[in-house]
């Protein structure tokens, strides 16, 4: 782990909010609104605490991370690109035919990506499965898991959860984006998970409710999660959907749309702002 | 053929990944609640700690098992054919199959020999969905010594395998000294008149109808396909070429099987008459194995009335 400077983190974040906004506008399509509510969890995990190195991306003894809500991958592929395991340009080729970057993570073609994902309730299973292999094997690594608030409706997400806890994963740490909004509206219109905090407590999980752009708090509910030795962690991010760009943040109509090229200029626009705001 | 000697594949795959383990440091076992019908059960009672009981949860039992493989361990995933490939159809193609993950999944209890249990149990559909699957090996293994030689190369070959496994005692249609290879077919009877052409159990049965024609001057060679994909289209198309027509013998939908895979072949290569013993576009039913089997027409007669309808 690295030095805590949650100014620097932060800049991070808004340039992985920047690389999605522009690798979504290039593509004509994508995810943006739930990328930009993930935006600061993943500056944190790849800038200042996970153990992975670009330049042995395979390394066996690295922290893992799955992006279980698959689709949010112009995050995860901007934050990979600043962190230097494929160059920046590749951003400005997502989703477009015989380019590395898919429309949802691929493990077998993109370096840093850790398990291939997108298809909802699955990664989940798979970041379980790491975590076992660790335990059994003696190893020290963490896995680290970002799941959606509407994808916790996929069943299989709770036969994952209940396994976490059988198995006694104390070295998983899943992290719900709740944004609070899913394709079809809200996610406690469409089809509600609440309370997600009571559910995962029934389940055996060390629960941990915070602010999910808050730099400190993610940070302190990381190190909750490795102080505790019995249980699996999950900690649920109060987050706005479409965070930094004005006319995104909690509107759903942002879940898979991409911005037109006006669009895009005030997108880039609050973006630079924020930047400034926090140079200064 | 010896019918003395009667032994259900997965008896013969709980022995072998038991036997196999101590050669393969990764192996890790995994099973949805079913370890005392799976056979897994035989593994866990010799090394607990490498055994992983998922619950009756077998969608999160393949995403488990494609994480342990992204580590480096050889997961060997079981369940029924129904639940394995059914039910988690879709974690084993995006899950494992997509990024070609070293997973095992041995389903045991397919096809329509799962007898009693009836329809919501019997599998008949398994090889279909498993084959559409870029990259997936799909091995159904006739007897004992050709399961645990099948476990084996899946063990000894990267990728994501599929072995087919069943619940019904069958005979023992390989000697010692018999080789297995991978993705090559086995001539388990030579013949010049017709070709049957079978996998797992319907090899007993297209052996007994072999030596029935036999009796009428038919000579039927007999082929038997373990490896379902990659299929040997060497093996099928010269058959086609030195005798007079196919008989298919499956325990399996007519939809996508071993037919469906053999007509593939032969209708780019050497359109060839084809008849199929399989299971028609519909369900089981509840029963004592072999009387169900019988019911559905998947037997020796019906494999010779097919042969005789070819030469006629």
């Amino acid at each position: 782990m690295k030095e805590f400077n949650p100014e620097y983190l932060k800049k991070v974040a808004n340039d992985i909010r920047k690389g999605a906004v522009t690798a979504v506008y290039k593509a004509k399509s994508g995810h943006p609104g739930g990328s930009l509510s993930i935006s600061d969890v993943l500056a944190y995990l790849y800038f200042c605490e996970m153990n992975v190195n670009p330049n042995n991306p395979k390394d066996p003894d690295r922290d893992r991370f799955v992006l279980s809500k698959g689709h949010t991958a112009p995050a995860l592929y901007a934050t990979l690109a600043l962190k230097g395991y494929f160059g920046t340009d590749e951003l400005l080729k997502l989703r477009q035919l015989n380019a590395m970057l898919q429309g949802h993570p691929d493990m077998k073609h993109i370096p840093g990506v850790d398990m291939t994902t997108g298809s909802l309730g699955q990664g989940i299973s798979a970041a379980c499965g790491m975590a076992l292999s660790a335990k059994i094997s003696n190893k020290n690594y963490n896995v680290y898991a970002v799941l959606g608030d509407g994808e916790i409706q996929e069943g299989q997400v709770w036969e994952a959860f209940m396994f976490a806890n059988h198995y006694k994963l104390s070295n998983l740490c899943a992290f719900i984006d709740n944004n609070n909004l899913q394709i079809d509206g809200p996610v406690d219109e469409v089809m509600s998970p609440y309370p997600i905090d009571e559910k995962l407590k029934a389940f055996g999980f060390n629960v941990i409710v915070i602010d999910a752009h808050s730099l400190e708090e993610i940070k302190n509910a990381v190190e909750a999660f490795k102080a505790e030795k019995d249980r699996p962690t999950a900690i649920i991010m109060k987050s706005v959907k479409g965070k930094g760009v004005s006319f995104m943040e909690n509107n759903v109509s942002w879940h898979g749309a991409a911005p037109n090229e006006e669009q895009y200029n005030i997108a880039m626009a609050d973006l630079e702002k924020i930047a400034k705001e926090l140079e200064a | 053929m010896n019918k003395e000697k009667l032994i259900a594949t997965r008896e013969s795959y709980g022995k072998a990944i038991t036997e196999l383990c101590s050669k393969y440091e990764d192996l890790v076992v995994l099973d949805a609640d079913l370890a005392a019908a799976t056979k897994t059960g035989v593994f866990k009672a010799k090394y607990p700690e490498r055994f992983f009981d998922c619950g009756i949860a077998e969608a999160n039992m393949i995403g488990v098992a494609a994480g342990l493989a992204s580590t480096g361990k050889i997961p060997v995933a079981s369940s029924f054919a129904m639940f394995a490939a059914g039910r988690a159809f879709e974690q084993v193609r995006n899950s494992v199959g997509y990024p070609k993950l070293n997973v095992k999944i041995c389903a045991t209890h397919a096809g329509l020999s799962v007898g009693e249990d009836g329809a919501t149990h019997q599998c008949n559909e398994d090889i279909a969905l498993m084959r559409t699957i870029p990259g997936m090996t799909v091995i159904c293994p006739c007897d004992d010594l050709e399961t645990k030689y099948a476990v084996k190369a899946a063990l000894d070959t990267k990728g994501p395998f599929y072995i087919r496994l069943s619940r019904l005692a069958s005979a023992q249609i390989n000697e010692e000294g018999y080789q297995f290879k991978l993705g090559k077919g086995v001539t388990v009877r030579e013949g010049k008149d017709i070709t049957i052409i079978a996998t797992g159990l319907m090899v007993e049965r297209a052996l007994d109808a072999a030596e029935e024609l036999s009796k009428e001057n038919i000579d039927a060679r007999v082929i038997n396909i373990h490896t379902i994909k990659p299929i040997d289209e060497e093996i099928i198309i010269k058959a086609a070429k030195e005798t007079k027509g196919i008989v298919v013998a499956e325990e399996h939908s007519k939809i996508g099987g071993l037919t469906s895979a053999v007509c593939d072949v032969l209708c780019k290569n050497c359109p060839t008459r084809v008849e199929s013993v399989s299971v028609n576009d519909e369900f089981g039913m509840s029963g004592p194995a072999k009387q169900v089997l019988d019911f559905y027409g998947l037997n020796s007669e019906n494999i010779i009335a097919k042969a005789k309808e070819i030469l006629k």
